[in-house]
């Protein structure tokens, strides 16, 4: 497979990015050329990224300015470290004084960065908290969760904080990775190598029945950037009202699915005719069925 | 670590009917201020959907029933929940509403302060705790991501290098002081702990500036001139 037909998954996030947005258009912030680069790894004598593993900066997307994050799968997992956190948290400020038709957030991470462990988990509060700002100032604020590393850790706290959320089915969106489970509560509790366990627990196809991803779309440019331009001008409200909807729809959920033992269990109950068919099915045959029957979060 | 109900006392000399119930510590205060609301956990907590949940109906309960009322997160968490269960029906979705929730709080004028009063790790700090307008510790707090053996095991960094880092730079190694020197913790109350509430109820919220402090501090120099650059670059 070149480059060119490639999906979004195997990409780098400048290859992300030139394909994401309309041609031509991308400006980055703090590129390459400004060396922002760790000032952490060289104490541990690790390799630097001139753009500490994050490009920012801002595009066009179906013609309207958008301010863009996305993250670089290959250096250190995608990895929140201070500046990279502060790149995020910076754009995100940003979009909440210039208001941006929307901010996109390519993630693709680990977490926070272990070698930068204490500053990485601060910077996520801070992107949280600058996440809400954007919002408040009425930028829709997307998060794509496509990435070869998933979405774990404190950004996929993040990404569920953002207004809306994509997926396609090999991306991956949780807290706690499989490894981390596996490596802290034993191969009983979760099974890593189990690839099929891990996308039917926390991959695409099931956050969109759960009602945690908002759009579910194939691993192709064309259709995670329409699923994208199709939030552009909504924006969803942090009030009293949204988090007492989110919270009657997550209660529910613990309810319906409390004996669930397995992802297969939780589309039985919500009636999906063949839980087992469902990693068979393309996005398009997925979606279409699964509307009929997925959960919520908001409703 | 300090019992909750016996540091309620200490923080409330004034009275309060703070109690346990599951995992959570929730009850009202009295500072002389007024009322204050405690929503908490203890006993190492780990923060799984349910305990965000049950947390989240604590604070929509504070909101609706007493508006602008001071929030106080008394915060002991091992961190999020680590198991397929929580994962399965998505952890993400319940920290960040118990996020949102004091987010809610926060817009419609409630203070909202935490104290680090056992351990602060985190998934589960990142919900409850740094969501505060401002984070203080007790002085013996556990506050980290991980413990220093395991981040030696997976990023490979033997762990006495990891020890003698730790001695010269707040970033690696678990420890309060260290987020103090970060600008994440305001700062660690011993002592007069009333008397540190009493002070803290009595400072505006104001935006985040949380990089501004671990500027000034030292600690953590790149993250506000960072920000800065981005919020200029042309």
């Amino acid at each position: 497979m070149t480059i060119a037909n490639a999906g979004y998954l195997e990409a780098t996030a400048r290859q992300r990015v030139r394909r994401f947005f309309d041609a031509g258009s991308v400006h980055e912030w703090l590129g390459p050329a400004e060396r922002v680069t760790s000032p952490h790894l060289p104490a541990l004598e690790m390799p630097v990224a001139f753009d500490d593993g994050v490009v920012t900066g801002r595009a066009t997307l179906e013609g309207k300015t958008v301010f863009f994050a996305a993250e670089e799968p290959e250096f250190m997992g995608g990895s929140v470290g201070e500046v990279h956190g502060a790149k995020l948290t910076g754009l995100l400020l940003r979009a909440a004084r210039d208001k941006p038709a929307a901010v996109v957030l390519l993630l693709d991470t680990g977490g926070v960065r272990l070698h930068e462990a204490n500053a990485g988990l601060i910077a996520i509060s801070e992107i949280q908290r600058a996440v809400f700002d954007a919002r408040a100032a009425g930028v829709p604020v997307v998060a794509v969760c496509a990435g070869s590393n998933g979405c774990y850790g404190g950004l996929g706290i993040v990404a569920r904080g953002c207004d809306w959320v994509v997926m396609t089915e090999e991306g991956r969106l949780s807290v706690s990775g499989p490894e981390v489970i596996e490596a802290q509560k034993g191969v009983e509790e979760f099974d890593a190598r189990d690839r099929a366990l891990v996308w039917r627990t926390m991959g695409g196809k099931h956050r969109y029945l759960l009602g945690e991803a908002d759009a579910l779309v194939a691993d192709r440019f064309d259709a995670l950037r329409l699923a994208v331009a199709s939030f552009f001008g909504r924006t969803r409200a942090i009030d009293l009202a949204s988090v007492r909807a989110e919270h009657a729809a997550l209660g529910r959920r613990l309810e319906r699915f409390a004996t669930a033992g397995d992802a297969t269990d939780v589309w039985a109950s919500l009636g999906v005719a063949e839980p087992k068919a469902v990693p068979m099915l393309t996005p398009g045959d997925f979606v279409a069925m699964a509307d009929r029957v997925r959960e919520r979060a908001d409703a | 670590m300090l019992d909750p109900i016996l540091l309620c006392s200490q923080l409330f000399p004034g009275g309060h009917d703070v109690h346990i119930e599951g995992e959570r510590v929730v009850g009202t205060g009295l500072a002389k201020a007024g009322e204050v609301a405690v929503v908490g956990t203890h006993g190492h907590a780990a923060i799984g959907a349910d305990l965000a949940f049950a947390l989240a109906t604590d604070v929509l309960e504070v909101i609706e029933k007493h508006p602008k009322r001071p929030i106080l997160m008394l915060v002991d968490t091992q961190g999020q929940r680590l198991s397929r269960r929580d994962e399965m029906l998505g952890n993400p979705g319940y920290l960040s509403h118990l996020a949102k929730c004091f987010e809610v709080a926060r817009r419609r004028g409630h203070p909202l302060l935490a104290l680090v009063y056992g351990e602060a790790v985190s998934g589960g700090f990142l919900a409850l705790g740094l969501t505060a307008d401002k984070t203080y510790a007790t002085p013996d707090a556990q506050v980290r991501v991980m413990a220093l053996p395991a981040m030696s095991r997976i990023t490979q960094i033997p762990i006495e290098r990891l020890e003698s880092l730790c001695r010269t730079s707040p970033i690696f190694g678990p420890g309060a002081e260290h987020y103090e020197k970060l600008g994440a913790i305001e700062s660690l109350w011993s002592g007069d702990l009333a008397g540190h509430l009493e002070a803290a109820l009595a400072l505006p919220a104001g935006s985040d500036r949380r990089r501004h402090l671990g500027a000034e501090r030292g600690g953590r120099t790149a993250a506000h001139s960072v920000v800065e650059r981005m919020l200029a670059a042309p």
